[in-house]
């Protein structure tokens, strides 16, 4: 195999074929690119929710501690 | 209704108790005979499919008249659109299938017998079979009459036998895709979307095998190859159905 | 956890992807009767094979499904399903774009990979309205396996139903693969290996991403049964097709034990 020399590289005719060739390479980009775009929308909302149910628990457990404090303390 | 009785569980007591009854469960050639009789009774006495997809298919040939604007069609033409209308037709005969069987509750009464599952698929299959040959005895003389150009008795044995390599197909795929679709919301719109896809091998067998039968001059046999690819796709399908009917009926 | 090994998987399918276009692009030789249009081939039929690869790995998957009974099959068949579908809508357009340059129209019958494409296409498009129309879950993961696995033995009988349907009519005209020098071989293998990669990797990623939220819905039920009606979480909005791996959890162990 070895190495090319850049004279010898295929010329790329942007004329006719060129088009179609980018137009299909490019759909196949959109695709994958389109697919990570849909991942990016799922991982914010996870990431929300994530923080929802944080937020829940630490309310959660400040309630317990209040309580805690109200049986302790006589009336 | 988690009823899996598996086979050998003797009969329940209250039919041990009735007279001249055995008490191993029946044969299972003897359940699928009882089924499809039981089917066929039901359609002669109802009516409700035969009668339906036999006068679909007439009144498509008619349209096919006015749509093609064409008297008399041969070749490849004819064996399209015989096919074409066969499978439509045929799917009004699945979409009622098992309509009866999930409405009233016929499932469970089947899961409870101490029979074996794959019985309902081979009565059911049969009985589907036995709807397309009616149909196929009302449907081609019709297209004989109203669209098909060389006379039908120089196809005619070959044909029978391209019909019924495809019913079976039809049969088998039929069947499967009616209990797949039958218990879902939109059963009717389901139903005709799965089959058809699962059905194009069968019209590409079916309508070459057929297309030099059907020829004005010097028409053909039947290719052998096409006979083939519709056998072999029947055996497939039919073994394929055998295997993962009883999936679809637990419940 | 199907996170791990999910970096290897993403890093192995940039280079080998990298090094397919290097191939494609500077080392393939010219072909002699399309020229560069024929360069499409190296994208459109690696795209074709990892689909139709793909269908029949669901199918696999639901046989596991249905005999394990074990929810995470179930899963893996829907996302490989699902994933072959995009693949094979690439491999739909990307083909579309070759018929185009090279006969002038944007679909050709005589070309048997792109007809048994559309027919199987057409039948995976009516995979996601079936598990939709069901509304239990475990019935629709079983009815959605047998469907798979009718699906993906139709894949290849459809294939060679196709191919013998056109061969009747025209020949094969795009580059047959049969006959292929060594040079294009290799980088077609190269390329083909890049898009199994590529199809493995989104698919981890799916399954990944599904599995958190499935977490993410335990953890919240649990938290709903520690202190109920504290947790007001914001709903599901609509129903979706797509299997959740946690079923709902049994009767018993909600009883308010200590957890």
């Amino acid at each position: 195999m070895g190495v090319i020399a850049a004279s010898e590289l295929p010329a790329l005719p942007l004329h006719t074929a060129g088009k179609y060739v980018a137009a299909a390479y490019v759909v196949f980009f959109a695709i994958v690119l389109i697919y990570v775009a849909i991942m990016a929308v799922r991982l914010k909302r996870i990431e929300r929710d994530v923080a929802e149910l944080i937020d829940q628990q630490s309310a959660v457990a400040a309630d317990r501690v209040e309580l805690g404090d109200r049986e302790s303390t006589p009336v | 209704m988690s009823a899996s009785a598996p086979q050998t569980q003797p009969p329940p007591v209250a039919m041990q108790r009735a007279e001249g009854v055995s008490h191993e469960p029946p044969r299972t050639s003897t359940v699928i005979g009882a089924l499809l009789r039981k089917e066929l009774l039901v359609e002669l006495r109802t009516l409700e499919s035969v009668p339906g997809m036999s006068l679909f298919a007439v009144t498509t040939f008619v349209v096919f008249h006015f749509a093609l604007n064409r008297n008399s069609i041969d070749g490849d033409e004819a064996a399209g659109i015989l096919w074409v209308t066969l499978l439509f037709a045929a799917m009004l005969g699945i979409n009622r299938l098992f309509v009866a069987d999930a409405d009233q509750g016929g499932f469970d009464g089947f899961l409870i017998a101490p029979v074996e599952r794959s019985a309902l698929l081979l009565a059911k299959a049969g009985t589907l079979l036995a709807y397309l040959l009616v149909l196929e005895i009302v449907a081609v003389p019709a297209f004989a009459l109203l669209l098909l150009a060389p006379p039908i008795s120089q196809a005619l044995p070959a044909l029978v036998a391209v019909l019924l390599l495809g019913d079976l197909g039809v049969a088998a795929i039929g069947t499967l895709v009616a209990a797949l679709a039958v218990r879902t919301r939109a059963r009717d719109l389901l139903g005709p979307l799965l089959a058809l896809p699962l059905l194009v091998p069968i019209v590409i067998g079916a309508a070459r095998a057929s297309s030099p039968l059907l020829v004005l001059s010097h028409p053909g046999g039947p290719p052998g190859r096409w006979m083939l690819l519709l056998g072999l796709y029947d055996l497939v399908f039919g073994l394929i159905a055998y295997a993962l009917f009883e999936f679809l009926l637990e419940d | 956890m199907y996170g791990k090994g999910l970096r290897a998987l993403s890093i192995s399918t940039v280079v080998v992807m990298a090094l397919a276009l290097a191939l494609v692009f500077f080392y393939a030789p010219l072909e002699a009767q399309e020229g560069f249009l024929q360069k499409i081939f190296y994208v459109h039929v690696p795209l074709a094979i990892v689909a139709l690869g793909g269908f029949m790995l669901g199918g696999v998957f639901a046989i596991l499904h249905l005999r394990t009974r074990d929810a995470r099959w179930d899963m893996r068949s829907y996302v490989a399903i699902h994933m072959s579908l995009i693949f094979g809508l690439g491999a739909l357009i990307t083909g579309s774009i070759w018929a185009k340059g090279s006969w002038g129209h944007w679909w050709v019958w005589n070309e048997p990979t792109l007809v048994s494409f559309l027919i199987i296409f057409l039948l995976y498009a009516t995979y996601q309205p079936l598990r939709f129309a069901i509304e239990d879950p475990e019935r629709q993961a079983r009815y959605a396996s047998v469907f798979a696995i009718t699906a993906g033995a139709f894949v290849p009988l459809n294939y060679i139903a196709v191919n013998l349907a056109t061969a009747y009519v025209h020949p094969r005209v795009f580059s047959s693969t049969s006959n292929l020098p060594a040079s294009m071989a290799f980088t077609l293998f190269v390329s083909l290996l890049a898009m199994a990669l590529l199809y493995a990797t989104l698919c981890k990623y799916e399954l990944t991403a599904k599995h958190t939220r499935a977490q993410l819905r335990a953890a919240r039920r649990l938290l709903e049964q520690r202190s109920p009606g504290g947790a007001r979480t914001s709903q599901r909005r609509t129903r979706s097709a797509a299997p959740s791996v946690y079923p709902a959890p049994a009767p018993g162990r909600m009883a308010g034990g200590p957890l």
